[in-house]
């Protein structure tokens, strides 16, 4: 094995349409390395990658592919000299099966008149899946059953269909329970073993520090540094991320809850959860951890009135509402910053004063007209309280970075003055100053006196932002730990579903 | 900056076409600029316009009406009955638009409550609402309606030399281009569009919504049917055959998307004046109908192609 890197790109810069995306940007990655890329949204990974694989085409600077100068025309041709891309959303055809999806626009046949070799095929499915240690995925299986865990083997052993020698993968870890990211690390040192290079990109600290042996920082286009993993610390990176010292991840909680006002008792949803009680007081942030698939943001639909309940009271103030639509909840003053922001939370070619206008349109109209005046009033209110970062009111939403579209959301909610929040995984797919900027935002909302109930399947997070603890394992409550007693070690063994009543 | 140029382009897109068809059917035909032939076109416009119009609100709710033309025949075929059992016209006219907007709430609610696809329910009800008018009509015109000036007036009638259905078409057009721009109703028609999720996560409710919009859109087509009804004076079970596929053209020339949340109702109007402008220039220089039929599917065509590229 030779010391020259297996992939170096040198001074890469690419412009578009008078905006230079990177300037002199340089990369190296080895053989068996994994290399963390990370960088604010908007940094330039993705066209840095983009760049490499084929997709644009570089301005400026070089790319050798062990040691010898070479430039890709498209994805294909990377893959062909084993380079593939596992993008955070999976490229898997749900109703095709794991090794048709396998060999999806590589099929393999008997002769040239395109009859299916399905043996064939599935055997090398299998062999695949196997150099990943992988032996509960059968090629028959339908894709669309697996969980995402499983779909995501399915993606990397499709790569290794192909002789794949490097693995750029985009965010892996986003939509994985804390179980499958053990077996997903499993399974890359075991890639790296075998001398495979992965490019890791994510936002996930914790993670990174843990599997990558080096890390690159971009900002805004430029090429910050290279550091050695354990030469170096979050806050260093954190520095070289943003440019500049953000201090505390978390804001400090300084301020005194008060009486409970929301409360909600024996709430139950077959299939999902059963027997949910708690209660959450003016000003608390209450974290909510668990697995995922532990019924935590079905729980929250339910009690917005997004699905129906088995059973169970909900009570506000002492007075017991009755919720069958979200439009019950709204009127209640009850918020619910959705999961997927995309699908859920935005109308994404609507712009930022209609989005924010969403929940509360009965306001801002007489006779079932709006008041165009005070729509733009208010959108710009909210977006200077939450710091947008915005042309202005009309902006479309789609074009807003994804900490600013997770403002937009927060805002839709402000504008119903909610008495209690509900936000579920509000940082996902948010870079880090934008995070620290969320969780201001919820920490001033809480010293207002606003309930807040948050989901989050970060542990640092959960133990960063809120007052107390509230933790699920498969439907049911198994934890309830305040601040104080709260570490990761208390949660993972509540979320586990072993019990550590207080 | 760059965008807002854009914008104004797409949006002017289908007006431009309009013009350009305009000027040259006017350089080939010596009658077609004349006032008598621009209002005549008005008119012959207004039953289409009138139907895209609600054809709009459902497209921009990510739905279809294939049902309106059935619709339209089913409403003025019973207008009529009641009209030919001497009832008085105002409220003969009354209740077959209420007959529109029940008919169209039917597919509504089909849609919105039974989660029907748009296609197939309104293609079911398209069936069965002109089975309806057969039955009711055995199959034969209603003739001998009412003689009163009112309702000879609807299909007929000019006001200040503009024809009547005309002044229909144009009070109709500002009332919705109204409620589409300013109203909580028509945000939502937009906002479910968009994104029917976040939508209903936001608190609205999208059912009604949705029957909303199918009821509009029956009763305008009813609307439309009362003003053929009027001209002809009588009530053809045959009537509005085919008129959702114009409708559904005039939407889409005037670059509404088919996936909804996308669109003004504005450019259905000019969508409608596109397709009238062709139908009568054509005539007018004495082309097939045959002929006419494969003009006005390239211009759609073209339409939507130009669409998809200023995008």
């Amino acid at each position: 094995m030779s010391s020259e890197p297996f992939v170096s790109m040198k001074n890469i810069s690419k412009t578009f349409s008078g905006n230079k995306v990177l300037q002199n940007v340089n990369f190296s990655i080895n053989r068996g390395e994994i290399h963390a890329l990370m960088g604010e949204n908007g940094a330039g990974k993705s066209t840095l990658i983009k760049i490499l694989t084929g997709i644009y085409s570089k301005d400026q600077g070089d790319i050798f592919l062990k040691g010898k100068k070479i430039t890709f025309m498209n994805p294909k041709q990377a893959e062909e000299h084993g380079i593939s891309v596992i993008h955070q959303e999976l490229n898997i055809i749900p109703h095709l099966t794991v090794a048709e999806n396998m060999f999806l626009g590589k099929e393999m046949t008997y002769g040239k008149c395109g009859i299916l070799n399905k043996r064939e095929m599935k055997k090398r499915a299998i062999e695949a899946l196997s150099k990943l240690g992988v032996y509960d995925i059968q090629p028959d299986n339908n894709a669309g059953d697996l969980s995402i865990g499983k779909q995501q083997m399915v993606e990397i052993a499709k790569a290794l269909t192909t002789n794949t020698e490097l693995i750029i993968m985009d965010e892996p870890t986003a939509a994985l329970t804390d179980h499958e990211i053990e077996n997903f690390f499993r399974v890359i040192k075991k890639l790296k073993a075998d001398g495979v290079s992965i490019i890791y990109i994510s936002h996930r600290m914790e993670e990174i520090f843990e599997i990558c042996e080096r890390i690159t920082v971009l900002r805004d286009g430029q090429y910050i540094g290279t550091k050695v993993t354990h030469e170096t610390s979050f806050a260093e990176i954190v520095k070289m991320m943003v440019g500049r010292e953000i201090g505390e991840r978390y804001p400090t909680r300084n301020h005194h809850v008060k009486e409970t006002i929301f409360k909600v008792e024996n709430l139950s949803l077959a299939k999902y959860f059963c027997d949910i009680s708690f209660s959450v007081k003016k000003g608390e942030i209450l974290g909510v951890a668990g697995l995922m698939g532990a019924g935590r943001s079905e729980l929250m639909e339910a009690i917005f009135g997004f699905r129906k309940l088995d059973k169970g009271t909900v009570e506000l103030n002492g007075k017991q509402l009755v919720i069958k639509h979200p439009s019950d909840a709204v009127k209640e003053g009850i918020g619910f910053i959705t999961e997927d922001r995309k699908s859920k939370g935005l109308v994404i070619d609507a712009s930022i004063k209609e989005n924010i206008a969403l929940t509360n349109l009965k306001t801002l109209s007489k006779y079932g007209a709006i008041n165009k005046r005070n729509e733009r009033k208010q959108a710009k209110q909210l977006m200077k309280k939450l710091r947008v970062r915005a042309t202005n009111e009309e902006q479309i939403v789609k074009s807003l970075s994804g900490g600013n579209q997770q403002k937009i959301v927060i805002a839709k909610w402000l504008a119903i003055n909610p008495q209690v929040l509900i936000l579920d995984e509000p940082t996902r797919g948010v870079d880090i100053g934008a995070k620290k900027e969320i969780y201001t935002i919820m920490n001033e909302l809480s010293k207002e006196g606003v309930a807040i109930i948050v989901i989050s399947s970060e542990l640092p997070e959960v133990l960063g932002v809120s007052d107390r603890i509230m933790v699920m394992h498969e439907g049911k409550i198994t934890a309830f730990i305040d601040r104080e007693q709260a570490n990761q070690e208390t949660i993972m063994t509540a979320a586990t579903g072993g019990r550590s009543d207080e | 900056m760059n965008k807002l140029k854009d914008f104004n382009i797409a949006k002017l897109g289908p007006l431009l076409g309009l013009l350009l068809i305009a000027i040259v059917l006017g350089m080939m035909s010596d009658s077609f600029f004349t006032l008598n032939n621009i209002l005549n076109l008005l008119r012959q416009v207004s039953v289409n316009a009138l139907i895209a119009f609600g054809m709009t609100f459902v497209i921009l709710t990510a739905g279809i009406d294939l049902s309106v033309g059935s619709t339209l025949a089913l409403g003025s075929a019973l207008t009529a009955g009641l009209l030919a059992g001497g009832m008085d016209p105002f409220l003969a006219i009354c209740i077959g638009l209420l007959i529109g907007l029940m008919l169209g709430a039917l597919n509504g609610l089909i849609i919105a409550k039974g989660k029907v696809a748009p296609f197939i329910a309104t293609l079911a009800t398209m069936t069965i609402f002109r089975g309806a008018t057969l039955v009711y009509t055995d199959g034969k015109p209603i003739t001998g309606l009412s003689d009163s000036f009112a309702f000879e007036m609807i299909g007929k009638g000019y006001v200040f030399g503009i024809p009547f259905p005309a002044i229909i078409m144009l009070i109709v057009f500002f009332s919705l281009f109204f409620v589409l721009r300013s109203t909580v109703f028509g945000r939502k028609v937009y906002a479910i569009g968009g994104n029917e999720e976040a939508a209903k996560l936001s608190g609205i409710k999208a059912e009604r919504v949705k029957i909303g919009v199918y009821s509009l859109t029956g009763m305008l087509a009813v609307l439309a049917g009362i003003i053929i009804t009027s001209r002809l004076d009588s009530a053809q079970p045959t009537a509005g055959t085919m008129y959702e596929l114009d409708a559904i053209a005039a939407v889409v020339i005037g670059g509404t998307s088919l996936s909804g949340g996308k669109g003004r109702i504005f450019g259905t109007l000019i969508g409608a004046l596109i397709i009238g402008v062709i139908d009568n220039g054509l005539n007018l220089l004495n082309v097939s109908s045959f002929y006419q039929q494969i003009v006005k599917g390239l211009v759609i065509l073209l339409a939507v192609l130009l669409d998809r590229k200023s995008k």
